[in-house]
């Protein structure tokens, strides 16, 4: 804690302590409902409450029962697999995609720009629910509902914007003289692309996947649209199983998912730190 | 077809327009000698840089051709061009290393491993950077840098190297370094050079002629003596050094001397540079360390009598600061001696030059 400055009176200091305490409130409330479910997934009991063992720290209050129930139900298991074969496709296409965009948009000679920009960033903006009733009726035609191709296609286009944005603003401290550089030392475009620019706005890209990823594991709208039986993923098994059999196994899984939210911060973290080191030139 | 030696590289009447309506460059013609260094002056934004992004071809030409070797270039791809570039701000590949930026160029040109590696290290020691090959280019300093790009723009033998005012991010001392440096790889490796820059120390010192540009056009393409002594029209007489420019009438022709009156009707004779005809308005250039003040053993042609204002103690040299009854200014740099007078304000004195060392021109 810093003193306060000498020329501080009383109110001063209550507007500071005042400011302290809220700031303080909001991440309590915001961390809170995510820090209560970790230890309620060891639960012993069936319970979504802590129980007196659990309180008292007793060691067999505590168990990893619903960890168990995750592997023994095949239905967790298809979900989990579906969600990462679905996410994993899902990233490739998007990053791809909203990466090849991001470079279009940012050359100085492309028509249009405003537009384009606007009507791909679209799925971040427009209700989900429209994308789902729209992509629905759509994907009908094509016989893509219910099967893995249209899922696919359906979560990469929701993680473009992603991809675009974060492409676009690595691009944005991108030195475009380093490209006319790559030419004039005799290399076509593509392998100044390949050799220059890649590498250089690779941070933006990665973490640009890294979105598409968690926005595809995490979605639930289009997935209820669109997916069959065969199609579940983790969060539409997280709804069935809240209304259907109401037991903390739930809470294993969200357990999990913190922690592999967790990974992924801290990889786009410590790519951010890379980019910074490499641009710091 | 034969090719001059004179003409390796030429421009014939290039324009350049961005928006199809104004021109950039406007009909630009110039023969440059293989091995010659050719430096472009002038004022931001008067379309020195824009021609150096035509012959590297990351712009296209509006009209006018280019041709290298009697080869027109203006429809070859930039990578396809053999052209070295140095960059102002040294595009250097901020990921790679110095030894891995220096090989790219013989790299993308599938040049065996083992040729490479020599190649690099000959490079890096012609630059004097021998050891830094392993360091990013986010660990040297900017005029390391700059010697990597400029080993980099030559490393794959170029008959031609474009610098685009190279060396305007380094401070004074290292810029002065650094024209020796290009100076002395310009002598012993014999190429092309078009040099880009805003600064006329570093155009006069370095370049066998000098394309001094204004307004899209060039005003005189000529050696740096010729340049500074016998400047062709106001525009470089004002831009290339320091010069008095004081307006008159013309009063008479004779040849290749014109006489001009100036403030209050007091007549001088002067060289005709751009001026034929007797009546309207020119311009009168001296420079400021061909005049004297009266009294001065110095031989003269013309006298005229002017209010002191002010004396500079610049050092090595004193600057006195003069007014015309027009009100025109006039700067006079005299030796530091004994022999340098001292005014009061507003006294007037007489001024005095030879004919041979002022030049009128018609009015811009």
């Amino acid at each position: 804690m810093s003193r306060f400055p000498d020329y501080f009176n009383i109110w001063h200091k209550t507007g500071v302590y005042a400011l302290r305490l809220s700031a303080g409130s909001v991440l309590f409330f915001l961390m809170l409902p995510i820090l209560v479910i970790i230890p309620l997934s060891f639960n012993s009991q069936p319970y979504f409450t802590f129980t007196e063992g659990m309180l008292s720290f007793d060691a067999s209050a505590y168990s990893l029962r619903w960890y168990n129930a995750i592997l023994e139900n095949p239905n967790w298991i298809l979900a989990i697999r579906n969600s990462f074969i679905i996410g994993f496709f899902a990233t490739i296409v998007a990053t791809t995609l909203g990466t090849v965009a991001a470079v279009g948009l940012a050359s100085p000679d492309m028509p249009f720009k405003r537009v384009i920009t606007a009507l791909l960033l679209s799925p971040m903006i427009v209700p989900l629910i429209i994308i789902a009733a729209g992509m629905f009726f759509f994907y009908t035609r094509f016989n893509l509902v219910g099967t893995f191709p249209g899922l696919i296609i359906a979560h990469a286009a929701l993680g473009v914007p992603f991809v675009i944005v974060t492409v676009t603003a690595t691009l944005s401290g991108f030195d475009r003289s380093l490209y006319n550089a790559g030419l004039s030392l005799g290399a076509n475009p593509l392998r100044v692309f390949k050799d220059v620019v890649l590498p250089l706005i690779r941070p933006g890209v990665i973490s640009g996947g890294l979105f598409a990823f968690v926005t595809s594991f995490d979605e639930v709208v289009l997935v209820l649209f669109l997916a069959g039986p065969d199609q579940r993923t983790i969060p539409r098994q997280m709804f069935s199983g809240l209304r259907e059999q109401i037991n903390p196994t739930i809470l294993a899984v969200a357990t999990l998912l913190v922690f592999v939210s967790i990974c992924l911060l801290v990889s786009l973290e410590l790519l951010r730190r890379r980019s910074e080191r490499l641009r710091g030139v | 077809m034969d090719v001059s030696p004179t003409q390796f590289l030429r421009f014939v009447d290039v324009k350049k327009s961005y928006d199809q309506k104004e021109l950039v460059v406007k009909g630009f013609s110039l023969d440059v000698a293989k091995g010659e260094f050719i430096t472009l002056l002038g004022p931001s934004g008067s379309g020195k840089t824009t021609i150096l992004m035509l012959l590297a071809g990351f712009e296209s030409v509006t009209g006018g051709d280019i041709q290298i070797d009697g080869i027109p270039v203006t429809r070859t791809a930039p990578y396809k061009r053999n052209i070295g570039m140095v960059f102002q701000n040294y595009a250097l590949f901020p990921h790679m290393t110095v030894a891995e930026n220096l090989a790219y160029p013989l790299k993308v040109r599938n040049m065996a491993r083992s040729e490479i590696v020599q190649r690099v290290d000959e490079y890096l020691g012609l630059v004097e950077l021998e050891g830094y090959g392993k360091r990013h280019p986010g660990q040297l300093s900017g005029g390391q840098r700059q010697r990597v790009a400029l080993a980099r723009a030559l490393i794959f033998e170029p008959s031609l190297v474009l610098m685009d005012e190279p060396l305007g991010a380094l401070d004074k001392k290292l810029r002065e370094q650094m024209q020796l440096e290009i100076t002395r790889l310009h002598r012993r490796l014999a190429f092309t050079v078009i040099y880009v820059t805003h600064d006329q120390t570093e155009a006069l010192t370095m370049s066998d002629r000098v394309a001094v540009f204004n307004d899209g056009v060039v005003q005189q393409c000529a050696s740096p003596d010729e340049l500074y002594e016998r400047p062709s029209n106001a525009f470089v007489a004002d831009f290339i050094g320091e010069n008095n420019l004081i307006p008159g009438e013309i009063s008479a022709v004779a040849g290749e001397e014109v006489r001009v009156a100036v403030a209050g009707g007091q007549e001088v004779v002067a060289q005709a540079a751009d001026i034929r005809e007797v009546g309207g308005g020119c311009i009168v250039s001296v420079r400021p360390e061909k005049m004297f003040i009266k009294p001065s053993d110095h031989a003269y042609d013309n006298e005229i009598t002017a209010k002191f204002i002010v004396r500079h103690y610049v050092g090595d040299f004193i600057r006195y600061y003069f007014e015309l009854s027009d009100g025109s200014e006039i700067t006079i740099k005299v030796l530091n001696d004994l022999a340098a007078p001292k005014f009061d304000e507003g006294q007037h004195a007489k001024l005095i030059w030879q004919a041979g060392d002022c030049f009128a021109f018609r009015t811009m």
